[in-house]
C-alpha cells in the first residue's frame, strides 16, 4: 500500500503503516491522521512527538503507564490518564498514536 | 462505529437463521516472507504445495491417533451446530463447528480413506484444490481453538485439534498467518510479544515501582532478573504494556511484597503467551518454553508462577513437563507450575493475606472463565478447581460478585471472541460478532444485579473486551484483572 503526501508516494504496510520510520516528517503525520479521521492539535502532537522519542531511545513504543505519567507532566495532571489519550486518540492512543508517529504497530495481547 | 452489523443482544439468547457464505470474506493477512522464515517455514507459497500439504496431513494424522479418531468418528448429529459462539454471531453455516471440521476431513477422506480414495462423491471426498486451500485460510482462522464444542460432541471431537492441524498444514506450504507468526518470531529474538527489550522492560518496571510508592506510600518492587529471588513471573508482555492488565500486574506484586515472597520476571523469558499452540507448531511451542526453562535456571529460582495468561496457563499446565521437563532444579515442595491465582488462594485461606473487602464496595462483579483454562487446565488439587479458586479469590475480596448463565460459564464458558491467535485488528468483523454470546450472558447479569466489572484471567480476554465493550454499549472500563481485585483490597504495611 502507499499514502499520497504532497504528491510524493510513501510506502505503508497493509494496515497504513509507514514502512520505513526514518522516512516520516510532519506532512506524513498528518496524512496519516487525516486517513484515521483526526484533525491534529498541540495535544496530538505532544503525544507523537513523545511516542519518537521514546521509541529512539528503547526502541519500542512506551507502555501506557509511561505514556500517560509523560503527557501528565508536559500537558497537566488532569490529562496524565488513558481516557484522554483516547478521547485524542478514539481507535486507543497505543495503535493509533503509533500509526501516525510513522512506528510499527504494537504487536502481541494488546 | 462498525463497517458492518454489529449483532443486537436480545432479551434472551436466539440461535440465528443461516445466512449461507455471510464471512467468507474473511481471513487474516497473510505472513510476509520473513514472518514465517522466522518460525521456520516457506516463506511463500510452494509451487508443489499440494503434494506438501498431503504429506503433511499424513504426518499429523500418523503422528496423533487423537486427530484420526476425530476426523473418523463423526456421525454428524448436530449437537455442535449451536455451540460456537463465531457460528451463534456470524449466522454462517461454515462456522458449525462439524462443517469447520468437514474442510478439513473431506480432503482427509479423499486421501486417507479407501472409499474416499476411490468413489470420493459417495463420501464427500474432495481434492486439495486452490480453493480449498482458500477456504481453509478463511474459516480456521475462523475458529479460536476455544472446545467449547468438544464439551457437547457425544465423541469428544476437538475441533482446536483439527484446526491447529490445518493451520500448520497452511504454514508448512507457505501460507502462515501474519499476526501470529510475527509475534512468534519475537518472541524467539527478543523474548515477548511486544518485542520490548530489556532496557525499556526495566524502565517500565521501573515507573511501575514509583507508581506504587505514590499510591500505597510502600516500596513494593518490581524485579527484573533479580538472581536467587524464589519466584520467577511468567506472565503476558501485556501486563506490562497496556490496561487493564497492568492493574493486575500490580496485583501480583502487592501480593508478592506482602506475603514477603522474593520474585522475579525475567528479560529472556518475559512472555508467558505461546501462540506456537495457535498454530499447531510443536517445535516452535517447545522453542518458546525452553526460554522460560533456561531462565529459570539462570536465574536459580525455586518455583515458577504463571501470571493471567489463558493459553499460556494450558501450555504450563498441560504440555511444560512433556516439552521442558523435568525440572529437577526446582523446589519440589511447590506444585510445578503454580497459576498466580493459586498462590494468592492459598496465602488469602492461610490467613496470610489481610482483606479489607469493602474497598472493593464499589463495584458489583462478575467472572469470565477464559477457555484454556476452563477447559485446558486445571487449578489446585480438587477437580473443578479451574472455576472454583477465581471465583472464592474474588469474594474474599469483594462483596458483590454474581454468575453470568450456567451454560455460559465453567466448562460451558463463551469464548471472548479474539483467542486462538485471532486478536488482531484485520479479523474485528470475527471479533465482534464472536463476543456476542458473551455480551448476551453480561447483559443478563447487567440488567438483574446491575454488574459493572467484569473480570479476566487472560490478557487475549482483556483485550478482546476493552475492544467489544462499546460495540454492545458498555464500558471499556468494566473489563479487570482478576489481581486488581485484590490488590485494591489487600491491606499493605507491616503485619502484627
Amino acid at each position: 500500500m502507499a499514502l499520497d503526501v504532497a504528491g510524493k508516494s510513501v510506502e505503508t504496510d497493509e494496515e497504513g503503516y509507514l514502512a520505513n520510520r526514518d522516512e516520516w516528517d510532519n506532512d506524513i503525520a498528518k496524512a496519516i491522521a487525516v486517513a484515521e479521521g483526526i484533525d491534529m492539535s498541540d495535544s496530538h502532537w505532544e503525544v507523537v512527538n513523545f511516542l519518537r522519542e521514546y521509541y529512539e531511545e528503547y526502541q519500542i513504543a512506551p507502555a501506557v503507564r509511561v505514556l500517560t505519567k509523560a503527557i501528565g507532566k508536559k500537558l497537566g495532571k488532569e490529562k496524565g490518564n488513558s481516557k484522554y489519550l483516547y478521547e485524542l486518540f478514539p481507535y486507543g492512543p497505543a495503535k493509533q498514536a503509533c500509526k501516525i508517529a510513522g512506528l510499527p504497530k504494537p504487536t502481541g495481547c494488546v | 462505529m462498525a463497517d458492518f452489523e454489529v449483532p443486537e443482544l436480545k432479551e434472551y439468547p436466539v440461535i440465528p437463521l443461516i445466512q449461507e457464505g455471510s464471512m467468507a470474506h474473511s481471513k487474516p493477512y497473510v505472513a510476509k516472507p520473513e514472518h514465517q522464515k522466522s518460525v521456520g517455514y516457506p516463506g511463500e507459497l510452494l509451487d508443489n504445495w499440494q503434494e506438501v500439504a498431503i504429506n503433511k496431513m499424513g504426518e499429523l494424522v500418523k503422528g496423533s491417533r487423537a486427530l484420526q479418531v476425530f476426523l473418523d468418528t463423526c456421525v454428524k448429529c448436530g449437537a455442535c451446530t449451536d455451540k460456537c459462539h463465531y457460528f451463534l454471531g456470524t449466522a454462517d453455516p461454515k462456522n458449525m463447528p462439524v462443517a469447520r471440521q468437514d474442510l478439513f476431513r473431506a480432503v482427509y477422506r479423499r486421501y486417507f480413506t479407501f472409499a474416499g480414495k476411490f468413489f470420493p462423491k459417495l463420501v464427500g471426498a474432495v481434492d486439495l484444490t486452490k480453493e480449498v486451500l482458500d477456504q481453509w485460510y478463511s474459516y480456521f482462522h475462523q475458529c479460536s481453538q476455544c472446545r467449547r464444542c468438544s464439551v457437547f460432541c457425544p465423541y469428544g471431537i476437538d475441533t482446536a485439534e483439527i484446526s491447529m492441524a490445518a493451520r500448520e498444514i497452511l504454514d508448512s506450504v507457505g501460507v502462515g498467518q501474519k499476526y501470529c507468526n510475527e509475534i512468534l518470531g519475537k518472541v524467539h529474538v527478543i523474548g515477548n510479544n511486544l518485542g520490548l527489550p530489556k532496557r525499556a522492560l526495566v524502565d517500565t518496571m521501573e515507573g511501575l515501582e514509583e507508581d506504587i510508592k505514590d499510591e500505597t506510600g510502600l516500596d513494593v518492587r518490581v524485579p527484573v532478573d533479580q538472581k536467587g529471588a524464589d519466584v520467577l513471573l511468567i506472565t503476558p508482555s501485556a501486563d506490562f504494556f497496556a490496561e487493564p492488565h497492568i492493574d493486575g500486574l500490580i496485583g501480583y506484586a502487592k501480593v508478592f511484597h506482602q506475603a514477603g515472597i522474593s520474585w522475579t520476571v525475567s528479560s529472556y523469558a518475559s512472555e508467558a503467551a505461546n501462540f506456537s499452540m495457535f498454530i499447531g507448531s510443536n517445535d516452535n511451542l517447545k522453542k518458546a518454553a525452553m526460554r522460560i526453562r533456561d531462565a529459570a535456571y539462570d536465574l536459580g529460582v525455586k518455583r515458577i508462577v504463571v501470571g493471567e495468561c489463558g493459553h499460556a496457563w494450558r501450555v504450563a499446565y498441560s504440555f511444560w513437563n512433556t516439552l521442558i521437563g523435568p525440572m529437577d532444579f526446582l523446589d519440589k515442595q511447590y506444585p510445578m507450575p503454580s497459576h498466580i491465582v493459586e498462590v494468592t488462594h492459598d496465602l488469602i485461606k492461610r490467613g496470610a493475606l489481610k482483606i479489607d473487602k469493602e474497598a472493593n464496595d464499589h463495584r458489583r462483579i462478575t467472572f469470565h472463565d477464559s477457555c484454556n483454562v476452563a477447559r485446558g487446565s486445571r487449578m489446585g488439587n480438587i477437580p473443578g478447581g479451574q472455576f472454583i479458586l477465581p471465583r472464592e479469590v474474588i469474594k474474599s475480596c469483594a462483596n458483590h460478585f454474581f454468575d453470568m448463565a450456567p451454560e455460559t460459564i465453567h466448562e460451558n464458558t463463551f469464548c471472548c471472541g479474539g483467542g486462538g491467535g485471532l486478536l488482531t485488528d484485520d479479523l474485528m468483523e470475527l471479533r465482534i460478532k464472536g463476543a456476542a454470546p458473551r455480551m448476551q450472558a453480561l447483559k443478563q447479569v447487567v440488567d438483574e444485579h446491575g454488574v459493572d466489572t467484569f473480570v479476566a484471567i487472560c490478557a487475549i480476554c482483556k483485550t478482546q473486551f476493552a475492544k467489544s465493550l462499546p460495540y454492545y454499549d458498555y464500558s471499556m472500563d468494566m473489563i479487570t484483572s482478576l489481581h486488581q481485585i485484590v490488590g485494591d483490597s489487600l491491606i499493605l504495611g507491616p503485619t502484627e
